[in-house]
């Protein structure tokens, strides 16, 4: 296990180093939150009874997704990883003595952290300044807390095993940018990063919330608002449970089968 | 200790015309060709042993190291190395050795060089102390401690492959796999290298398979040499072995005085400036000593010098003998 969370610190530490892009990042983060907050008070303002989701709720929903986007986002790639596979340097992963899904998985996870830790708390203080309801406010019940932090690891260990299976199917199709915009333009709208889940008409809801997507960020941040609660929330956590599971075996047997074939090319 | 039988490996390379109707074409119905990378590939290497494989570019020499260090399944043959399959139980087999692949870098890019190897030291699980005596040994054998505090990004080419080299033996492996590692080095950085994988194989007992263009460094280093052409093992021994097989011929480099060169049987001028001549001698036609004997008695030497054929030319005849 050491080496595991030695190569999540390397990568942690590492990422670190991109204040720049931190700053860039924050900047579109707050200009996004206070776009959506305008958006949903707009809304709220017009026709109170159409949101499916009070406002505070939703400011709380809104910041959070804001400031942990870096481990929700589908589309943020560690670029190590994939050019380790289309460049060939994957050769010298293969002749460690470690488990090469694992590797990746915690290096793509403390890619992840380090830029949400640059990037979450000047956020959500900033949230948490704003006046009621379109700012960031404490949980209604602070019971929920644990069962909030619990799926927000399950949601990241299930964002993370999905970027696994695009970067493996690195090894199938070498330019992975194909499968790459396709999977997270899908994946970002099924996983309510563009709009909460609730929003989406009633039928399409329950095929949505089964979705692997779905116990993405909507499940901690809808749990954090109270807005998944009681017997839900037990269902949401076993479902991310199982998602978790189902994703890294997924990951595990394509990631086998591609390096039983495997063929670094070139000298 | 290293034993490979009869491996062998096709490739499926894909291929088509040059052209915009062929591109076309090749998105409906793709072309493919196999090339036998490798054909019944086989020979043994014993511990501690210091082997040199050398062949031309696409011979299938980098293809035998991924098959060793457990990164190419093989399409048959069976290959045992400390008893153990590589492909079959890899992470068991790749404790066992170092690898350095000349073009590509082991050492993470963005943080110091010291922080990856403090990475591999827990991705081996090496204990405390043998890191320690490990990595101040390599630091002063290599001269490494100025720059492992450097980003590897920042260093130069033969500084970073110095680190290379380092990062491959933190562990102790008992076999060092080298691909091509003076690839674009100085005269200087190459020594350096030569002098310690020389002193790793003798004070440590390390097995070196060491794979190389560069002729010098099969000189510098090895005692047996592989020819792989191919896809197949055309030649396994020493490297005079392979002189004597490469070259019936020797070099004459003359200095003189006074007199005309004698013209001679098997004795070639291949060079030649006032008062200096470099000559070709055919040792099947014609003896080392009737020849100084000629010049002798034709010029007045002032310097003379016999040398035997360089390796590189053994090699290229080499290749050209067994149309490689």
């Amino acid at each position: 296990m050491t080496k595991y969370l030695s190569l999540f610190k390397i990568r942690f530490l590492t990422g670190l180093q991109y204040r720049a892009a931190a700053l860039a990042g924050l900047a579109t983060q707050f200009a996004w939150g206070g776009f959506y907050i305008l958006f949903y008070k707009a809304l709220n303002e017009a026709n109170p009874a159409a949101l499916p989701m009070e406002m505070g709720q939703l400011a709380s929903y809104v910041w959070l997704n804001q400031a942990f986007i870096m481990m929700y986002a589908t589309w943020f790639w560690d670029k190590e990883i994939a050019d380790a596979i289309s460049s060939g340097s994957v050769a010298y992963e293969l002749t460690r003595p470690t488990d090469v899904y694992a590797m990746w998985f915690f290096k793509d996870m403390g890619n992840r952290t380090s830029r949400a830790m640059l990037r979450a708390w000047p956020i959500l203080l900033f949230a948490v300044l704003l006046p009621a309801p379109y700012g960031f406010s404490a949980p209604d019940d602070w019971r929920i807390v644990p069962a909030f932090l619990i799926s927000m690891l399950l949601a990241f260990v299930i964002t993370v095993s999905f970027s696994m299976l695009m970067y493996v199917s690195t090894f199938y199709t070498v330019s992975p940018l194909g499968v790459r915009v396709f999977l997270t333009a899908a994946s970002e709208f099924l996983a309510g990063q563009l709009i909460p889940l609730p929003f989406f008409p009633q039928a399409w809801q329950k095929a949505v919330a089964l979705l692997p997507f779905a116990s993405m960020n909507n499940a901690p941040f809808r749990i954090y608002s109270g807005h998944i609660a009681g017997r839900e929330l037990w269902l949401t956590l076993a479902l991310q449970c199982f998602w978790a599971v189902a994703m890294i075996a997924l990951g595990r047997a394509m990631m086998g089968r591609a390096t039983r074939k495997l063929i670094i090319q070139g000298g | 200790m290293i034993e490979l039988q009869n491996i062998s490996k096709t490739f499926k390379v894909a291929k088509r015309n040059a052209g915009m109707k062929q591109a076309v074409r090749a998105l409906v119905k793709k072309e493919y060709t196999y090339i036998e990378a490798l054909r019944q590939v086989s020979f043994s290497i014993a511990e501690g042993e210091m082997v040199g494989y050398i062949g031309p570019n696409g011979a299938g020499k980098s293809s035998t190291i991924k098959i060793m260090s457990g990164i190419l399944t093989p399409d048959s043959g069976e290959c045992r190395i400390n008893g153990l399959v590589p492909w079959k139980n890899r992470k068991e087999h790749v404790k066992n050795i170092g690898v350095v692949f000349g073009q590509r870098s082991q050492l993470w890019w963005d943080v110091p060089v010291i922080d990856s190897f403090e990475l591999l030291r827990d991705i081996y699980k090496i204990p405390p102390q043998t890191y320690n005596r490990n990595v101040g040994e390599l630091i002063a054998l290599l001269d490494l401690s100025e720059i492992v505090r450097t980003p590897a990004r920042q260093l130069s080419l033969g500084q970073r492959m110095r680190c290379e080299i380092a990062a491959s033996l933190l562990h102790d492996p008992k076999i060092l796999f080298l691909d091509e590692p003076t690839i674009g080095l100085d005269a200087v950085s190459k020594i350096a290298v030569r002098e310690f994988i020389r002193r790793i194989n003798r004070e440590k007992q390390t097995t070196v398979i060491l794979t190389t263009h560069d002729m010098q460094d099969i000189e510098a280093l090895t005692n047996r040499i592989l020819l792989i052409g191919k896809g197949q093992i055309l030649l396994d021994g020493t490297l005079e072995e392979l002189k004597k097989r490469g070259a019936k011929t020797k070099t004459l480099t003359l200095e003189y005085q006074n007199g005309v060169l004698p013209v001679l049987d098997g004795l070639f001028v291949v060079g030649e400036m006032p008062g200096r001549a470099v000559l070709e001698l055919d040792s099947s036609r014609l003896s080392v000593s009737q020849a100084i004997g000629a010049l002798s008695e034709s010029v007045e030497i002032k310097d003379l010098s016999v040398s035997g054929s360089a390796t590189e030319d053994v090699v290229v005849s080499l290749y050209e003998e067994f149309a490689i």
